[in-house]
């Protein structure tokens, strides 16, 4: 048996409160979790009763709020095991107590992510024949693969990340929990015990799905980016958008780890790992990529707008009209590409708070950027609609629609609430390395 | 064999008139004229009735009588069989923008024949204007079946796909109703099952017809949820008959026929696919995008019709629908 040591000790011992019964209002949360997600699940099963004609689709808006949510939680689940392999690889000391988060992030979103698709589809329970048929011709089968492919390596990655802390958790004499949980602490811990060539092997396995998980999460991002743009459609039909799409991902994905930080640090009071300086730097990060953000978009408008093909024009325009998508281009864009730059360029206006509330409006600028990208493209064929029912021409969501999206952001708290309660939402072992000053690369 | 050109164009009718009339079938294209050839030699030698035909290629032969039997009607095919198309056949159509007035009954009568819902709309009659200078024309679109079909590449289980007689067609036993062949047709000729359709539901109950399997060349019965658009109605031809939207046009703008014959009727008169295409400038809507339509234009020249006249029975509501030209002219 390992000696535990006093560093250790005392990191965990930060944590053990917070792992041990859960109080009054730990359960409250969970319920109202569950309440929301119950009645998103509800919304569901009188869509699939009633038909999507309970949505706002109709026949040129075929693909809405659900698909924007996809390519949302898609998007930060790709960020989140990018932002973390990087980290990792490269020894990033300061980034070492957000690894956990990142990690949470990814997988929590690459679960709620493909139920969007689900709850999309006419026909959900013909699920299983996008495997059972699949055309490895059709963009949406290249995604199936890579969401698969890579949510097994992120589930494999999250529990090599998880190993050495579990081992510690199931070997903690002084953490009181049931005995389910001690059993899940050795099931998962794969008999690990802190010997030397354990350590050595862990460190390489990590090292390795590291470096998969890089890669993976770029490849499958950019697959996500032609399910649109293998379409030949105006706004759609652009080569610039599988980096556009990473770009966009990788921008979210900070900010919401940004948010999940805040909260953290507020609430777990971990003063102590998540400090400023995490704020600081990770709004440098945020910076850099809202001039990227802004420069993509711009490279993207302009080389439309330039040339004005007809259709693309007509598109256009829907974009400085303000009783169309005025408001939200704006508000997407001044709140993606320019207010990060204000805030953060400037020592003034710098702080925990301040950064944490840019995140928050980047998130729902991205959000509507996504938005962007389906809905007034699908409102905008080549020929264009002559209807005279309103809600054919122009898309409106349902409140069926804001339920499951509820229900969906519902699931991803819920999965965070667990997760915390279940380990150390700090990896416990790598501060531990990092106050020994240990790097294994 | 008469070779002038007046009895060419008879025989061409005649054979015409009774190909359509006995069921332009499985047979003509191949198995027929196959055995037309063997017949042809025959006939120098015993001088029994004889008629004429035309092959594929535009030659004229001739063929004992006694030889020749009519195609009967086949069934729709279900399954795995309704992908494999009728043997032979290259449909096409062409429309004639010149004649179109919007009367709006080949949408009419492929709704009924379809069982589509109020709303539901294979074929679509749209009011166009390409410049300012030009006179707004009514244009008549449906699924243009394309060679180089954009929403089959996208599918992701197979459930839409081209047949060897120029239809796309789906099957809906297969679709999932991911709709992403919807946003990729750049034609908007797909359209979604978002309920179950209520005039379907009124047919079942009065002819018992859910017991029927689904044909995707019919399109029927149809499922909530999942995808569906012009067919081609090849169980039309089939029966020998033209799809629901030619026989219903009055104005006869709409073509239908079979590239290997090189044929094409609007019920009423029959004319050279290919001749036809090259005298009056036929064109195929955004040619550019290489999606390769089977249907076809005949440019609004000569317009039988102001375009004013498809307005005159509509409500100032349905004018609403046309107000993005209405505005310009």
């Amino acid at each position: 048996m390992n000696t535990v040591n006093k560093e250790y000790k005392e990191i965990l011992g930060d944590f053990l409160p917070s792992l041990g019964k859960p109080d009054r209002k730990w359960i409250t949360t969970i319920i109202v979790l569950l309440m929301i997600i119950g009645i998103g699940l509800l919304a569901f099963v009188y869509q699939v009763i009633e038909g999507q004609v309970v949505t706002g689709m109709r026949d040129h808006v075929v693909l809405a709020v659900y698909i924007v949510n996809f390519i949302f939680f898609i998007g930060l689940s790709y960020a989140g095991a990018l932002i973390a392999g990087v980290f990792h690889l490269a020894g990033i000391n300061w980034g070492r107590p957000l690894l956990r988060m990142l990690e949470i992030v990814t997988l929590t979103s690459l679960i709620v992510g493909p139920i969007f698709i689900l709850v999309c589809i006419g026909r959900p329970e013909r699920f299983l024949y996008m495997f059972l048929y699949a055309r490895i011709q059709s963009p949406l089968i290249w995604d199936v693969i890579a969401i698969v492919s890579d949510l097994f390596f992120c589930i494999v990655y999250l529990n090599f990340t998880y190993i050495k802390d579990f081992a510690k958790l199931r070997d903690c004499s002084e953490l009181k929990v049931s005995n389910w949980r001690k059993k899940l602490y050795t099931i998962f811990s794969w008999g690990y015990n802190n010997t030397k060539a354990q350590e050595k092997l862990l460190n390489q396995a990590l090292n390795i799905m590291a470096a998969i998980i890089i890669p993976t999460s770029i490849i499958a991002y950019s697959l996500l980016a032609w399910l649109f743009g293998m379409n030949q459609r105006v706004g759609w039909h652009n080569s610039i958008f599988a980096p556009y799409f990473v770009l966009t991902a990788v921008y979210s994905g900070i900010a919401i780890l940004i948010l999940i930080m805040w909260y953290y640090r507020k609430y777990f009071k971990l003063e102590k790992y998540i400090t400023k300086e995490h704020f600081n730097y990770l709004g440098f990060t945020l910076l850099i990529l809202s001039l990227f953000y802004g420069y993509f978009s711009f490279s993207e408008y302009i080389t439309s707008w330039y040339n004005s093909q007809k259709t693309e024009s007509i598109l256009l325009s829907k974009f400085w009209d303000f009783s169309e998508y005025g408001t939200m281009f704006i508000f997407s864009n001044v709140f993606a590409a320019i207010i990060p730059i204000i805030i953060i360029a400037f020592p003034k206006f710098r702080s925990i708070n301040s950064i944490t509330i840019t995140s928050a409006l980047i998130l729902i600028a991205l959000w509507f950027k996504r938005y962007l990208i389906v809905v007034p493209s699908l409102e905008t064929p080549y020929i264009p609609i002559q209807d005279t029912r309103m809600e054919w021409v122009h898309y409106s969501a349902t409140w069926v629609e804001w339920l499951v999206t509820l229900a969906g952001v519902a699931f991803f708290v819920l999965v965070f609430v667990i997760m915390s309660k279940l380990a150390p939402i700090i990896p416990v072992s790598e501060m531990e390395e990092k106050a020994r000053g240990i790097r294994f690369f | 064999m008469p070779k002038d050109e007046k009895s060419k164009e008879f025989s061409r009718r005649k054979f015409l008139k009774s190909g359509l009339a006995v069921g332009a079938g499985t047979f003509i294209g191949g198995g027929l004229l196959s055995s037309c050839s063997k017949a042809s030699n025959i006939t120098e030698e015993k001088k029994t009735e004889m008629i004429k035909l035309l092959t594929t290629d535009g030659r004229i032969v001739e063929v004992e009588k006694t030889k020749t039997y009519p195609v009967t009607p086949s069934e729709p095919t279900v399954g795995d069989e309704a992908r494999k198309g009728i043997p032979g056949r290259k449909f096409v159509m062409v429309i004639d923008l010149s004649r179109c007035a919007n009367a709006g009954k080949c949408t009419s009568n492929c709704q009924s024949g379809h069982k589509l819902d109020p709303g539901q709309e294979y074929m679509s009659v749209h009011l166009m204007k390409d410049h300012k200078y030009n006179d707004p024309y009514w244009f008549p679109k449906n699924c243009y079946h394309c060679d180089n079909p954009s929403c089959v590449k996208v599918c992701p289980v197979g459930a839409t796909f081209k047949r060897s007689d120029g239809c796309v067609l789906i099957d809906v036993d297969r679709c999932i109703g991911c709709k992403f062949c919807i946003s990729a047709c750049p034609y908007s000729a797909r359209i979604f099952n978002w309920k179950e359709r209520i005039n379907e539901l009124k047919a079942e109950n009065a002819e018992d017809e859910d017991k029927k399997q689904f044909s995707p060349e019919t399109s029927l019965p149809a499922q909530m949820g999942t995808v569906t658009k012009c067919d081609f109605c090849p169980d039309m031809s089939r029966q020998g008959k033209l799809p629901y939207c030619v026989t219903g046009c009055p104005m006869g703008a709409i073509y239908f026929g079979d590239e290997n014959e090189d044929a094409i009727s609007n019920g009423t008169e029959t004319l050279r696919f290919k001749q036809t295409l090259k005298e009056k400038a036929g064109y195929r809507y955004l040619e550019e995008l290489g999606t390769q339509p089977r249907v076809y234009y005949l440019p609004p020249v000569n317009k039988s019709f102001p375009y004013e006249v498809g307005l005159k029975d509509l409500t100032d509501e349905q004018k609403l629908k046309y107000k993005n030209i209405l505005d310009k002219s």
